[in-house]
C-alpha cells in the first residue's frame, strides 16, 4: 500500500524568487523520513512539492521530476487531485474544520470525494479515529464540533482525517511544533504506529524528534540569505546524529550554527 | 501644578488621588444644569443649542475637574472617554428621534385594514386606503432583485477571492469599485433609457433590474470581506485531501463563511428596500392592486410614501398613510435585519466545549 517516493533535480519557485535548488533523494516506503534544518531553508516548500500543494501558493512552480512508485507527479496529464489524495498531509497548526462535527471532519475527505452509504462511512471514522489513538477520547461526542477539542486532539483529528482517505504518503510539516510534551509524544507513538502502513515524511525542529521518530533524516540548508535552499545530506538516522558525512551537518546538530 | 512638583509628591507611592465613581454623572448633570440657565439667560430658543452647549461643559468640566484632582494624564483619559460618550450620543439622538417621530406618527392609521386594502379609488386627500398593493409592489421587486443581485454578487465575490488573478481580476475590482458610487437615479435612468428602446410602459421587473444593478457591489464588496476571512489553511487542508477545488468552496469555504456572508445580503436589501428614485422612473406606482411584476405599473412602499406626501396638497390624511408606510418599510428592514442576525448566529462555527 505505501509507496516509495524518488525525487530527482527538483527546483521550486515562488514567482522568480528561487526557494529550493536540485534536490534528489528517495524515500523508501514504510519507513519515517524526517526533514531538518534551519528556517527558511525550504523544508516545508520541498515537502508541499511532494503533493503539489506548492502550486497552490500563487506564484508557485515546481522543475524536475517526483516518481510516486514509478509515475511522475510533475508528467502531463496528472491530477493533482489525484495526487493529493494518494499523498495526505497534515499541518503545523491544527486545521478541523470549523463548520463540522468531529465525525464530519474525519468523513470530509471521503465524502467530498464521493458517496458512501451512511453504515460504510461509521466503520471508516471509527478505524481512523482509532488509528489516530483518538476514538476512546470522542466516541461519546462524535457529534460534537471538532474545535471544541484541546490542540493535541484538534491535531490528531487532523491526522485521523487525513488517513481516513486511506493515502499512500502521508506528510506532515512540524506536525507537533504547537503542542505540549503530552500531546507531542501521542502523536510520536502513533507515527511509530502509522509507519507500518504509510510511508510518512516529517518535517521538525525539534532534532530529538527527528532522532526518535525517524529511520532516515535529511538535512537541508542554505548557503547565504537570500540563496535558495538545497539538500546537504540525507542518511540513516542514526548517522546523521553520530557520525555525519558533513560538517556543517554535525554543526547544525551540535548546535554551532551560524 | 508642575510636572516636577507632581513627580516629587507621587514619588515612592503607586497610589494618587481619583475621582469617585459618580463624578462622571455628576458632572454631567451639573453641566447640563449650566447649559439650561446660560440658554434661559441668553434667550437661546433652540433645544439643540442647549445641548450642544451642555456638551461642551461636560467635556471641559471634566478635564478642569480630573486635572485639578487626578493629574494630567489622568485627566486626558477622562476627556477621550467622554468625548467618546458626546460622539455616542450625537449618533443616536436623531436615530432615536427619529423612530420615535415615525412610530408616534405612524401608529395612527397602521391597522389590519391598511395592511390589507389599497388606495383603489380613494381620493389622496382622504381618509382610507391602505398599502397593501404597495407591499406587494415592493416584496416582489426587491424579491426579484435579490434573485438576481445576491447570486451575481456572490459569484463575483468568489471569482475576486479564489480564482482571481491579475488584470481581469483588477478591472472587475475597479467596476465593482465604480458601480458602488453609481447614484440610484442614474441606475433607474439606464434602465429606463433601455425600455425607451423597446417601447416598453412601466412595469416593476424593470424596477428590480436597477435595484439589481445597485445590490451588486455592496453584496460583492461584503461577500469579498468575509471569504478573505476564511483561513488558508482550512482550503489547504481540504485541497490536501484531495478534494477538488470547486468542492472545496462549495463545502469548506462557503459554510465557514455562510453566516457573514447572509448578514451582508441582508444589509444590501435592506437597502434596496427604500430606494425611490429608480422605482419612480421604472415602476411608475399604481393604486391599484398589480400582482404581476412583468406587466404594467406597480407600487412600492417608498414610492407610495414620496406619492402620499407630494401629491395631496397637505391633506392630513394623506400624511397620516405617508408616516405608516414609513413605519412598516423601518419595520420591514428592521425584521430583515434581524432574521440576518439570527441566521448569523445559528450559523457561525461552533466553538462548542
Amino acid at each position: 500500500m505505501a509507496k516509495r517516493i524518488d525525487v530527482s533535480g527538483l527546483t521550486a519557485y515562488y514567482g522568480s524568487h528561487k526557494a529550493i535548488e536540485d534536490i534528489s533523494m528517495t524515500v523508501e516506503p514504510r519507513s519515517v523520513t524526517a526533514f531538518i534544518g534551519p528556517s527558511g531553508c525550504g523544508k516545508s516548500t520541498f515537502l508541499r512539492t511532494l503533493n503539489r500543494m506548492h502550486e497552490v501558493t500563487s506564484g508557485g512552480r515546481v522543475e524536475g521530476k517526483v516518481l510516486l512508485d514509478d509515475e511522475d507527479l510533475y508528467g502531463a496529464g496528472i491530477d493533482p487531485v489525484s495526487v493529493r489524495r494518494e499523498v495526505g498531509m497534515v499541518f503545523q497548526r491544527p486545521n478541523p474544520f470549523p463548520t463540522m462535527s468531529i465525525f464530519d471532519n474525519v468523513a470530509a475527505g471521503l465524502r467530498l470525494n464521493g458517496s458512501y452509504r451512511k453504515s460504510e462511512l461509521s466503520d471508516i471514522v471509527e478505524k481512523s479515529l482509532k488509528g489516530a489513538n483518538l476514538w476512546n477520547e470522542v466516541k461519546d461526542r462524535l457529534n460534537k464540533p471538532g474545535s471544541g477539542l484541546s490542540g493535541g486532539q484538534q491535531q490528531r483529528l487532523c491526522i485521523a482525517r487525513a488517513i481516513a482517505v486511506e493515502p499512500k504518503v502521508l506528510l506532515m510539516d512540524e506536525p507537533c511544533s504547537a503542542l505540549d510534551p503530552i500531546s507531542t509524544l501521542a502523536i510520536e507513538d502513533l507515527i511509530g504506529e502509522l509507519k507500518e502502513r504509510f510511508t510518512i515524511v516529517i518535517v521538525t525542529h525539534n532534532m530529538q524528534q527527528a532522532a526518535r521518530v525517524s529511520d532516515r533524516t535529511a538535512f537541508f540548508n542554505l548557503a547565504a540569505v537570500g540563496q535558495p535552499g538545497r539538500l546537504i545530506e540525507i542518511d540513516d538516522t542514526e548517522r546523521i546524529f553520530s557520525n555525519p558525512s558533513v560538517q556543517a551537518t554535525e554543526d547544525y546538530i551540535s548546535g554551532r550554527f551560524g | 501644578m508642575s510636572t516636577a512638583s507632581l513627580a516629587d509628591k507621587r514619588a515612592g507611592s503607586l497610589r494618587g488621588a481619583s475621582l469617585p465613581k459618580w463624578s462622571p454623572w455628576a458632572i454631567a448633570a451639573g453641566s447640563l444644569v449650566v447649559a439650561v440657565g446660560i440658554g434661559l439667560a441668553a434667550g437661546l430658543d433652540s433645544k439643540v443649542q442647549w445641548g450642544l452647549i451642555a456638551a461642551i461643559l461636560f467635556v471641559l468640566g471634566t478635564f478642569g475637574v480630573a486635572a485639578r484632582v487626578e493629574g494630567r494624564r489622568q485627566a486626558k483619559d477622562r476627556v477621550a472617554t467622554s468625548l467618546v460618550w458626546v460622539a455616542f450620543l450625537l449618533a443616536v439622538v436623531p436615530l432615536v428621534s427619529l423612530i420615535w417621530v415615525t412610530v408616534a406618527r405612524g401608529v395612527k392609521v397602521l391597522d389590519v385594514y391598511f395592511l390589507t386594502h389599497s388606495m383603489g379609488v380613494v381620493a389622496d386627500s382622504e381618509p382610507g386606503g391602505g398599502i397593501y398593493a404597495a407591499i406587494i409592489g415592493s416584496l416582489e421587486q426587491v424579491g426579484l432583485a435579490t434573485l438576481i443581485g445576491a447570486p451575481v454578487g456572490i459569484l463575483t465575490a468568489i471569482y475576486l477571492v479564489e480564482y482571481g488573478r491579475g488584470r481581469l481580476a483588477k478591472a472587475v475590482t475597479f467596476f465593482v469599485d465604480v458601480m458602488t458610487g453609481i447614484p440610484s437615479i442614474v441606475a433607474g435612468l439606464f434602465i429606463l433609457s433601455l425600455m425607451l428602446i423597446f417601447k416598453m410602459q412601466p412595469f416593476g421587473f424593470a424596477g428590480s433590474l436597477a435595484l439589481a444593478i445597485l445590490m451588486m457591489p455592496v453584496v460583492v464588496r461584503s461577500t469579498e470581506e468575509m471569504l478573505k476571512l476564511v483561513p488558508n489553511e482550512l482550503r489547504e487542508a481540504s485541497l490536501a485531501l484531495g478534494v477538488p477545488k470547486w468542492r472545496t468552496i462549495l463545502k469548506v469555504v462557503l459554510p465557514t463563511s455562510i453566516g457573514g456572508i447572509t448578514t451582508g445580503v441582508m444589509l444590501a436589501v435592506a437597502r434596496i428596500a427604500g430606494e425611490t428614485a429608480p422605482v419612480l422612473l421604472l415602476v411608475f406606482g399604481n393604486p391599484f392592486i398589480n400582482n404581476n411584476p412583468f406587466e404594467g405599473a406597480q407600487a412600492s412602499l417608498p414610492l407610495y410614501i414620496y406619492q402620499q406626501y407630494s401629491q395631496s396638497a397637505g391633506a392630513n390624511a394623506a400624511y397620516d398613510r405617508a408616516w405608516a408606510a414609513s413605519l412598516t418599510l423601518i419595520a420591514f428592514v428592521m425584521i430583515l435585519n434581524m432574521v440576518a442576525r439570527g441566521i448569523a448566529r445559528w450559523k457561525a462555527p461552533k466553538t462548542g466545549r
